[in-house]
């Protein structure tokens, strides 16, 4: 087993989750809620990852962010290195290719919420962030728990994207689709059997939880305060 | 006051009506489907008032709706309570903190014992404070019903929409919070409107009357008068045990 491979793939995967998730629960609470004309086509946008060959992403990305574009140039002066074929560069990928993993659980969840719920929020002054905040998020932990679990398991097994992106560099952008890949190659297939297994487990077991339906996300401990900046009297 | 001057296309039926509301408290009576839902969410500004609609809405003076500037005030700004027949609690919230949830919204630097205070008085006003401490999920609808009209005052707002609040009630507690209501409403200057489709109900608590047929406004006055007939009709079915038997 690469252990330094494998400590790279679940640091990734945390790393991109926890940014989707950021970027991920505002968005869909845009997309849930907002009454912009550009909903549609920033929908079909945060799809595309979902069709687009994952090769085709990782060129892309590439091209952004390498020395050719005034972005990549930028991106290159402000770090000292191109995004390209580092860590950093692969968790700018990672979050690009698994944000619908991330958004359309947590568009589910947020539909489902009684309208009424928004309406009785919306009307005693809660705000758009206090509403995302003290209604939608905590009626919808399951939801958040499913994107949070899809786009870690999406963002370990990813490959495409990875070895376009970030080539095959040990320590900085081998993760262990590549490792697994390249066992293939050499035809190793003991070793190659051991790497799939592990992702084969840890997928299987991230999913049983997913499917467990935790009751402590479902309906949640009764809050005796609507949220934190009450005792303040703070506003959104 | 509320002025009205409405010109609205839903699904089912045209809203036309042109009024000014100004009694403290007003019942507006009619039928089901008669639009006195849409009228009480478009004048909370749940309900937008789009193109092709045109109209404008005024709250004790102020514009909150007009569709000549487009100009349309978020609920939350309107100073507006609204109770519906649905009680809408938070059921990730306890009963307490459903109560308090907009008034750190709406009152700037209230402290904290002066916001439990007003949980307090607003829980013993709807006759509810043993259920401080309750899941809105271990309420029966009567009791989420009581807590949904706390929680909308608390907050103190200018107007009161009150959309068939009391419906879960029977007939004995909803006079008696009615009662009390009207009361403590009067004494603190909150205009009310209540929707409600049943005559005895607004008969009952009416200072003046809108009667609202499939989207226009009927009639507009006292309700001795303007529900005249209505009272006939249930004097008629008055039975030989002396109770009323609504017919509306």
């Amino acid at each position: 087993m690469d252990w330094q491979a494998l400590a790279l793939t679940l640091k990734l995967a945390a790393i991109t989750t926890a940014i989707l998730l950021c970027i991920a629960v505002p968005l869909a609470a845009w997309l849930t809620l907002g009454r912009s004309r550009w909903r549609v086509i920033a929908e079909a946008l945060t799809g595309l990852p979902l069709v687009l060959p994952p090769t085709v992403l990782g060129f892309y990305l590439l091209v952004l962010l390498g020395p050719r574009t005034g972005l990549g140039r930028a991106i290159t002066t402000m770090l000292g290195h191109p995004l390209a074929f580092s860590f950093e560069g692969l968790v700018v990928g990672s979050v690009i290719y698994s944000l619908p993993f991330a958004v359309q659980p947590i568009v589910a969840g947020f539909a489902a919420i009684d309208g009424s719920l928004i309406d009785a929020a919306r009307l005693l002054g809660a705000g758009p962030i206090r509403l995302v905040r003290t209604v939608l998020v905590p009626l919808a932990g399951r939801s958040l728990l499913t994107a949070a679990i899809l786009s870690f398991l999406h963002t370990l097994g990813e490959f495409g994207v990875v070895l376009m992106l970030g080539g095959d560099i040990p320590g900085a952008t081998r993760t262990l689709s590549i490792v697994l890949f390249n066992q293939v190659e050499g035809f190793d297939y003991s070793a190659a059997n051991h790497t799939a297994a592990t992702l084969l487990l840890f997928c299987i077991l991230a999913l049983t939880l997913v499917y467990a339906r935790p009751k402590n996300l479902l309906g949640g401990p009764l809050r005796t305060s609507p949220g934190k900046d009450h005792a303040g009297g703070r506003h959104d | 006051m509320i002025e009205l001057q409405l010109k609205a296309a839903r699904d089912s039926f045209h809203l036309n009506i042109e009024c000014t509301l100004a009694a403290p408290w007003t019942v507006i009576f009619g039928p089901s489907g008669a639009g006195k839902s849409t009228l009480l969410r478009l004048i909370a500004g749940l309900d937008r008032l789009n193109k092709p609609d045109s109209g404008r809405i005024s709250v004790h003076g102020q514009y909150v709706a007009d569709t000549r500037t487009g100009l349309h005030i978020p609920p939350g700004k309107r100073s507006i309570g609204l109770v519906a027949q649905q009680s809408a609690l938070f059921p990730h919230l306890n009963v307490a903190a459903n109560v308090a949830y907009g008034i750190a919204n709406r009152i700037a630097n209230m402290d904290r014992d002066a916001r439990q205070q007003r949980v307090s008085s607003m829980l013993e006003l709807v006759g509810a404070s043993h259920l401080a401490d309750r899941s809105p999920r271990a309420l029966s609808g009567g009791e989420a019903q009581r807590i949904s009209l706390a929680r909308a005052l608390a907050p103190m707002p200018q107007l009161l929409l009150l959309d068939e609040p009391m419906s879960a009630l029977d007939a004995e507690a909803r006079d008696e919070v009615l009662t009390r209501l009207q009361t403590w409403l009067l004494e603190q200057k909150i205009q009310t409107v209540l929707v409600t489709h049943d005559a005895a109900d607004a008969l009952a608590t009416a200072a003046e009357v809108a009667v609202l047929r499939e989207g226009k406004l009927a009639a507009l006055g006292p309700a001795s008068i303007v529900l005249a007939d209505e009272r006939n009709r249930l004097l008629v079915r008055l039975n030989s045990d002396g109770a009323f038997t609504t017919i509306v």
